[in-house]
């Protein structure tokens, strides 16, 4: 009879143990959904006030302006998944033409990658800015490092492709570069792009990062 | 040095529910709040999360020796919790502290009420369950 008992309160203690799993892990479902949700009308409260966040005069784009969907990427030239994802995101430019309108906005979050950056930016004087950063895409692993880059490595890709290297040294010098690069990490900041690369379509935010949740989002936003 | 304690089994429910809040919690503030955990606090989830399945597993199998396998580990969470928040009061000097992932132990991510904070909470979590293990005793 005592052991019947002694089961029986084992089994009570079973249940609840169960539930009380259920309600904790359903405690920070809850709890990730309300944030995610919140800062999701952060970033579209702060969208509808200051369109300038997702891109300056400044700011490369490929694309035409009036377009019915705006793609803005933060990226890092030196972080891997922004150049795994870039073809991909070429190729949803190339099957989208006139519909989509990709803004590239720098994010340097690795050391020394500023110094890249600029280095990018003075190559629009060119006209080779794409070409340059898929460029240094593809060359990631000869220059890119997690602490420090090896910039003279980068600057021999660029001379490959065929840049006037003298007047991108002298392009280089130019402080209004360092202005825009601390403008495209100011609006980061303030959109919340902490890891790159950082995607907003039409000033939405992409929650769960993956390139099938990208594509959905712009189908998304294309549709409407 | 004794560590055959009985246990009863509400304190270690109690010491399961608070394992594992501290558990997701933290999991929480790096997964979904996108703070980047400092060499610290990798430390101390170290020996938070084996706590949780320790707890419930001894809650659902139970025996009488889950203090002699808890205990130790909360105590070596509890040394590392004090120093963390020793350093976040700038009592200790955070040189000596090896912080290579980039972001220093000293960093404060969140700060509710002014005295709140990602290490106090550990603080708190690992003190209750050296609280409960030490009054907990099956009389």
């Amino acid at each position: 009879m005592a052991n019947k008992n002694n089961n029986n309160t084992v089994m009570q203690n079973k249940t609840m143990i169960v539930i009380s799993i259920i309600i904790l892990i359903g405690i920070f479902f809850g709890m990730k959904y309300t944030y995610n949700q919140s800062q999701n009308n952060k970033t579209v409260t702060l969208s509808e006030n200051q369109s300038v966040l997702f891109k300056r005069d400044s700011s490369f784009t490929i694309g035409p302006d009036n377009a019915k969907v705006q793609l803005v990427e933060y990226f890092d030239p030196a972080c891997e998944t922004c150049s795994q994802f870039h073809p991909y995101i070429k190729d949803i430019l190339e099957k989208n033409k006139d519909k989509i309108q990709l803004v590239l906005r720098y994010a340097p979050l690795h050391k020394d990658s500023d110094k890249v950056v600029v280095m990018l930016e003075a190559t629009k004087k060119q006209d080779m800015f794409l070409e340059s950063i898929e460029a240094s895409f593809k060359t990631q692993r000869n220059w890119a490092g997690h602490d420090g880059h090896n910039l003279n490595n980068l600057w021999g890709t660029l001379s490959d492709l065929g840049l006037d290297m003298d007047k991108l040294l002298e392009d280089m010098k130019d402080p209004e570069l360092m202005k825009i690069v601390i403008q495209d990490i100011e609006d980061g900041r303030k959109l919340g792009a902490t890891k790159t690369p950082s995607y907003y379509v039409n000033g939405k935010p992409l929650q769960q990062f993956g390139l099938q949740n990208l594509k959905d989002l712009i189908q998304s936003e294309m549709d409407k | 040095m004794n560590l055959n304690i009985r246990i009863s089994t509400k304190i270690i429910f109690l010491c399961f529910l608070v394992a594992s809040s501290a558990t997701l919690g933290s999991l929480f503030f790096s997964d979904i709040m996108g703070f980047i955990p400092c060499n610290m606090c990798w430390y101390q989830r170290i020996f938070m999360y084996p706590l949780s399945i320790l707890f419930l597993i001894n809650l659902l199998y139970p025996d009488d020796n889950v203090y002699k396998y808890t205990f130790p580990i909360v105590v070596v969470g509890l040394l590392f919790a004090i120093y963390h928040n020793l350093l976040m009061l700038d009592i200790i000097p955070e040189s000596i502290v090896p912080c290579s992932s980039g972001v220093p132990c000293s960093t404060e991510y969140i700060s509710w009420f002014g005295f709140i904070t990602i290490p106090s909470l550990s603080f708190i979590a690992y003190f209750m369950l050296f609280i409960l293990l030490v009054f907990g005793k099956e009389k």
